[in-house]
């Protein structure tokens, strides 16, 4: 690790500098927002360290920078969430105080957080006007009158007497803008906008955001990814660990000189796919379909099979069922109809639906699981890293104790093998940062060699670094044999690692493509459209 | 035979000191506090009042103005639940401790003041009387309307009452009006939903808390009041509150959070309360203890049926009995 | 001026850790200051001075042996209790209904006390007797249990309403047993036989009761801690989602969880009732299901710390219950006392797990 850090700091930007020089000579204006000197403090973590940021007037800035380099809390500080610590902020050249999301409003400044800050019983006109302390009594038709107004404007559909509850994660994101806009903001951070949007919805808010900056408004993307910098930004600053890189016109820049500065060393771009060894059938998926407690269909008549020593990708947009499936498999989701089989080694079936993971597990099948929530199902935040090994194991051995002894060589191992970052065994897990955690959870689900492994979003929110270890460690599943049912959200890293892609839409199987030929667009267009570009 | 006439008006005024309490705590849910300390603060609030107008009445004498009767006890009822609000907020709110925990110490300390101050209020001011009995008080602030003798059936089911029986219903459509049609009740509402969501609105999730908290706990202290001047004809004695608190706490479940619900809610656990008084049983006076268990077992079975119930309006508010803390991540 | 940079005065964040001595001091001082600010009350109210009330109150605890054999017998009543509640809040299952399970204790051990003595031998009764409690003390805890794992039903109030139920039946049975008619209570059961009596060990009957007390603590230490079932109720307690991801059956957990809640209180009912009081009362439990609730709290669920947590609430307990039978006043007094003791330590948790930053300096130039 720390000769990793050295190399970065060795690290010599010339042919960034010089851009970055050229960015800044460009404009002559006054920045309509400056930040001077930013520091911010969790604890012992320095979220950020005197960082400089100018956005000026009628202009797109992409905040680029892996996860944790700190664009989110930086952005807060702007937004009134956080409090910097050092540092100075001028709006219009004044210097200003923003120590609530109050202040940040009167000084224009919007933000539309990656968790959307909405209050799900409450309807969209009611969610955008909550706080604002305008003259007059509650008028909700007149509120939503301006709203028309508004999203007429901008090209925006919503309907404002919508509960949040009944809306898509788009429609979401639209009553978030909206929210924005209605307060008379000119300057608007999103963070992470299109991590939830398929590639057509994200074309589709690049544009809402293109008639803003005509409308002279200036927009703050916070993002990893590159292609969208290219896309929709005119100027990109960069952060690393916290600290401020650089600054430069997006039309100078280049994808590799973009990812060189913002992980800090030189970066192999391509995911390892190895060819699949002998695949045979090992999960079969046969018309399985799902209903939520309250009645809701998740999953409908859904039917696939995914193959030992191969990767099964599972694309669509998150909450399109993605979560029931993995659990029905897993034992947690009951279904209303359908089936799951294990086909063992010799071509016996064995059902897995109905079952609990005890019951899986008495079985003989190895399954293990990497779920979404890796805090608040896969580990238990605070206990030890030796407890949760714990998790698949206490029930080891005879007798009413639990057996502390294996666990916690197990989590040694894992430290060790996996390089985590931790001071001792003993530290709760969620004193780890995000990429630790996940490296202490994988690696608790494959050290019982297991024959299915599932996963859901393994690499959400890890730098860089972390996701291609997890990419590697599900390689060498693969290369084992193991069957691997991968959910993943970033189509890129879908369409390079995976051997086949199904497609989830609205809990049906919208299509199984070829991970090797298929076409991007093609799989958004399935995401959001059963049968996708078949029915267009 | 069931003589109704005589049961509705003892089953509002039963019902009373519920509504209060249940309006208060309804409030105070709304802002995402669960204040199991309701129980505790309606004692102090009684006690309060009691003090008040123990002090004034002794000092008085003969000589009572009946506006300063009614207004003395109802001040001291006020001031003192809006310190137990206080400390509930300073508590849960600014030093993020556990509401729960918090609220049961609340009980314990409100109802011991409310006992000790009960039991010791003659020994402690030095006065000649043999008990508490604020029977001149309890006259000014149970005093109806002269003409409601005059109109049989109808003045004793509806006009029969103290003013304060009116101010509870008043103050529960004001809440369930201000709740549902205002931009404050708005603001309230998405602090118990989503403290997180109203802050990076722009409100003020402290303050808000803060003041629907206090807001609730002197309206529930005001059940207090009521329960010892008007119902118990101005006598204190201890415990003789019992659990009314914690009636109006499960009634807060019962009316999902409406205020305007809750006026009809308490009156029927008010009549429950004292089904037993009407329900012939002889002279066996075991009997009429199981009966008095009454409103708790309804209270059971609507806990269980309120669970059975999905709707999304139906359920509390989502961060009910969490603290906030801005800088979570 | 309008653009002058205000920096907030006070800013909170939160602490990454803590180490224990800092912790533990900053939980005396809370209790030191929640004694002074006591002992300041006490003075106010009863014109004696501070020393004078600190005085008080140890005498009141261990003024005599008689006393201190009675302080002990009521901590080890408290703990037991507390040590019945502990597990269940560990499963963050807020069973506020000590008091109705300690009581329904004392209702099956009494019922069997009144209904069979002298029809068979004194063993056997005090064995039926136990069983009896013990039963009781699980059939009132599994009800509410059952409903929260099946229907998720609101357990806090579920609990409580259970606390009143009981004391009615009570109430009821009281008077259908009354002795001697008339009185509406029960007096000593069996005063002149003893039969259903635990035996007195050294001629002291408050001594058994603290050995229960003692060994059901280091019991539910190694329970909690080192057993199979204690790891479940922490997931449980942690996570429901990850208990059902590992397979842990989150409803038999709550269910069996309650009922070994519910047992220890009915244990509890057994010993006031065989052990210590030997009669039935609605009011025998005395509220330490809710006190309970508060030293399993404070004490972070760990038994051992329970013992100091139950002992500090004992404590000023019966010191105010002296110094209100000294002076006079009622027993409230002491419900007080614990109120205010209870504010100091559990505000103190604040400063255990964030820390303030003050502003440096008030007049920091504007650039």
């Amino acid at each position: 690790m720390h000769q990793r850090k050295d190399q970065i700091l060795d690290f010599s930007f010339d042919a960034v500098t010089v851009l970055w020089q050229k960015g800044t000579n460009v404009e002559n204006k006054t920045p309509i927002l400056q930040l001077r000197g930013i520091t911010k403090r969790f604890g012992d973590i320095i979220a950020n360290e005197k960082v400089n940021l100018d956005v000026y007037e009628g202009e797109i800035l992409a905040l680029l920078g892996e996860n944790g380099s700190g664009k989110t809390t930086l952005m807060n500080m702007i937004s009134g969430i956080y409090y910097p610590d050092e540092g100075e902020i001028f709006v219009k050249g004044q210097p200003v105080s923003i120590a609530k999301p109050e202040d940040a409003f009167h000084l224009g400044i919007g933000m539309i957080h990656q968790h959307f800050k909405l209050v799900d019983v409450l309807t969209a006109t009611e969610n955008i006007i909550l706080g604002l302390k305008e003259p007059g009594g509650l008028d909700l038709k007149k509120a939503a009158d301006r709203i028309k107004e508004i999203c007429d404007t901008y090209g925006f559909e919503i309907d404002p007497n919508q509960k949040i509850y009944n809306m898509s994660v788009s429609q979401k994101q639209t009553v978030e803008i909206v929210k924005v806009l209605y307060r008379g903001a000119d300057i608007l951070i999103l963070d992470e906008p299109t991590a939830v949007l398929t590639p057509q919805e994200a074309e589709k808010l690049f544009n809402v955001l293109r008639n803003m900056k005509k409308d002279g408004k200036s927009v703050i993307i916070i993002t990893h990814k590159l292609n969208e910098v290219m896309e929709i930004s005119d100027r990109v600053t960069i952060l690393r660990k916290g600290q401020y890189i650089c600054d430069l016109e997006t039309k100078t820049a280049s994808v590799q000189a973009l990812t060189d500065a913002m992980v800090g060393h030189a970066v192999e771009l391509n995911i390892d796919r190895p060819q699949p060894v002998d695949p045979k059938p090992r999960i079969m998926v046969d018309h399985l379909t799902v209903r939520s407690q309250d009645g809701v269909l998740k999953l409908k008549d859904v039917s696939f099979t995914a193959n030992s020593g191969e990767i099964l990708g599972i694309a669509g947009i998150a909450g399109n069922g993605q979560k029931e499936l993995l659990e029905a498999i897993a034992g947690l989701q009951p279904a209303e109809n359908g089936d799951i089989y294990y086909i063992e080694e010799d071509g016996s079936k064995e059902e897995l639906l109905g079952m609990d993971p005890l019951k899986i597990a008495a079985m003989g099948v190895s399954l293990s699981f990497v779920p979404e929530d890796r805090l608040g199902m896969g580990l238990v935040g605070n206990m030890d890293l030796t407890e949760n090994m714990m998790l698949r194991s206490f029930r080891n051995g005879k007798g009413v104790f639990t057996d502390r002894k294996s666990p916690h060589d197990l989590a040694e191992h894992v430290v060790e093998e996996l390089e985590v970052n931790t001071p001792s065994v003993t530290t709760p897990v969620r004193k780890l940062s995000g990429g630790n955690v996940q490296k202490v959870l994988v690696g608790r689900e494959i050290a019982s060699a297991p024959t299915v492994l599932l996963t859901a979003y393994a690499v959400r929110g890890l730098d860089i670094n972390s996701s291609y270890l997890i990419y590697d460690l599900i390689n060498k599943q693969k290369k084992n044999g193991v069957a691997v049912v991968y959910v993943g959200e970033d189509l890129d890293v879908l369409l390079e690692l995976c051997d086949r892609i199904l497609v989830l839409c609205d809990g049906q199987v919208s299509g199984i493509l070829d991970g090797r030929t298929a076409q991007k667009n093609e799989v958004g267009l399935m995401m959001t459209k059963v049968g996708g570009g078949e029915a267009e | 035979m069931f003589d109704i006439v005589a049961f509705i008006p003892r089953a509002v005024i039963q019902g009373i000191p519920l509504l209060y309490g249940c309006v208060g705590e309804t409030i105070t849910e709304k802002s995402g506090n669960l204040n199991l300390g309701t129980p505790g603060i309606m004692y102090v609030g009684g006690i309060c009042g009691v003090i008040g107008s123990f002090v004034y009445e002794q000092k008085a004498g003969d000589h009572m103005i009946g506006f300063l009767a009614i207004a003395i006890p109802i001040l001291c009822c006020l001031i003192g639940s809006l310190l137990m609000g206080l400390i509930y907020c300073f508590l849960t709110v600014t030093l993020r401790a556990n509401q729960n925990v918090t609220g049961l110490a609340m009980t314990t300390f409100g109802v011991g003041i409310g006992n000790f101050f009960g039991g010791s209020l003659i020994k402690l001011s030095g006065a000649d009387v043999p008990s508490i009995a604020l029977s001149k008080t309890h006259a000014y602030i149970s005093a109806t309307l002269p003409f409601a003798k005059n109109l049989g059936w109808f003045g004793k089911i509806f006009l029969s009452y103290g003013f304060l029986a009116y101010a509870a219903i008043a103050m529960a459509i004001i809440a369930a009006i201000t709740l549902k049609k205002t931009r404050v009740g708005l603001n309230l509402r998405a602090v118990g939903e989503s403290p997180a969501t109203a802050d990076a609105a722009g409100i003020n999730v402290i303050r808000y808390k803060y003041v629907a908290t206090c807001l609730g706990a002197m309206i529930a202290g005001l059940g207090g009041l009521y329960y010892v001047m008007d119902f118990a004809s101005g006598v204190w004695s201890n415990d003789a509150f019992g659990d009314r608190g914690w009636l109006a706490i499960a009634l807060v479940i019962f009316t999902i959070w409406r205020p305007n619900i809750a006026i009809f809610a308490s009156i029927l656990f008010g009549g429950l309360c004292i089904l037993h008084m009407f329900i012939p049983s002889g002279t066996n006076l075991a009997v009429k203890e199981l009966y008095k268990g009454i409103p708790y077992l309804v209270t059971i079975i609507v806990l269980i049926f309120t669970s059975l119930r999905n709707k999304r309006e139906n359920q509390p508010p989502a961060s009910l009995g969490l603290s906030y803390f801005r800088e979570d991540r | 001026m309008t653009n002058t940079v205000k920096t907030p005065l006070v800013h909170i964040t939160r602490r990454k850790n803590i180490v224990w001595y800092r912790a533990w001091a900053i939980r005396v001082i809370a209790v030191i200051l929640a004694l002074i600010l006591c002992g300041i009350i006490t003075t106010f109210v009863v014109h004696i001075n501070a020393i004078e009330v600190y005085k008080t109150m140890i005498a009141g605890n261990f003024g005599t042996a008689r006393k201190v054999w009675f302080m002990g017998q009521d901590l080890a009543t408290l703990l037991i209790i507390s040590l019945a509640l502990a597990p269940a809040f560990r499963m963050r299952f807020w069973n506020l209904g000590g008091d109705g399970q300690a009581l329904m204790g004392c209702f099956g051990a009494a019922a069997v006390m009144i209904l069979f003595s002298g029809s068979m031998p004194n063993w056997l009764l005090l064995i039926v007797m136990f069983v009896a409690a013990i039963v009781a003390g699980m059939l009132w805890a599994f009800i509410p249990a059952f409903f929260k794992a099946k229907w998720n039903t609101n357990e806090t109030l579920f609990t409580l309403m259970m606390n009143y139920i009981a004391t009615q039946l009570i109430a009821f049975f009281v008077v259908v047993w009354e002795n001697p008619k008339g009185s509406s209570k029960i007096g000593i059961i069996n005063q002149r036989t003893q039969l259903g009596w635990l035996p007195d060990i050294g001629g002291n009957k408050y001594i058994l009761i603290i050995i229960v007390a003692i060994v059901l603590a280091v019991g539910m230490f190694i329970y909690m801690r080192y057993s199979k079932h204690g790891y479940e109720i922490a997931v449980v307690g942690e996570s429901e989602p990850t208990a059902r991801y590992v397979g842990i059956k989150v409803r038999k957990v709550i269910i069996r969880t309650m009922l070994l809640s519910g047992a220890i209180c009915g244990l509890a009912g057994f010993m006031m009732v065989a052990s210590t009081n030997h009669t039935l009362t609605t009011t025998l439990v005395g509220g330490r299901g809710f006190t309970g609730v508060m030293v399993a709290w404070l004490a972070k669920f760990n038994p051992f710390f329970m013992i100091i947590t139950s002992f500090i609430l004992v404590f000023l307990g019966r010191g105010a219950s002296e110094i209100s039978t000294m002076f006079g006043f009622n027993d409230s007094f002491g419900s007080i006392l614990t109120g205010i003791i209870l504010f100091f330590i559990i505000g103190c948790e604040f400063f255990l797990n964030y820390e303030l930053h003050f502003r440096k300096s008030a007049k920091k130039e504007v650039a």
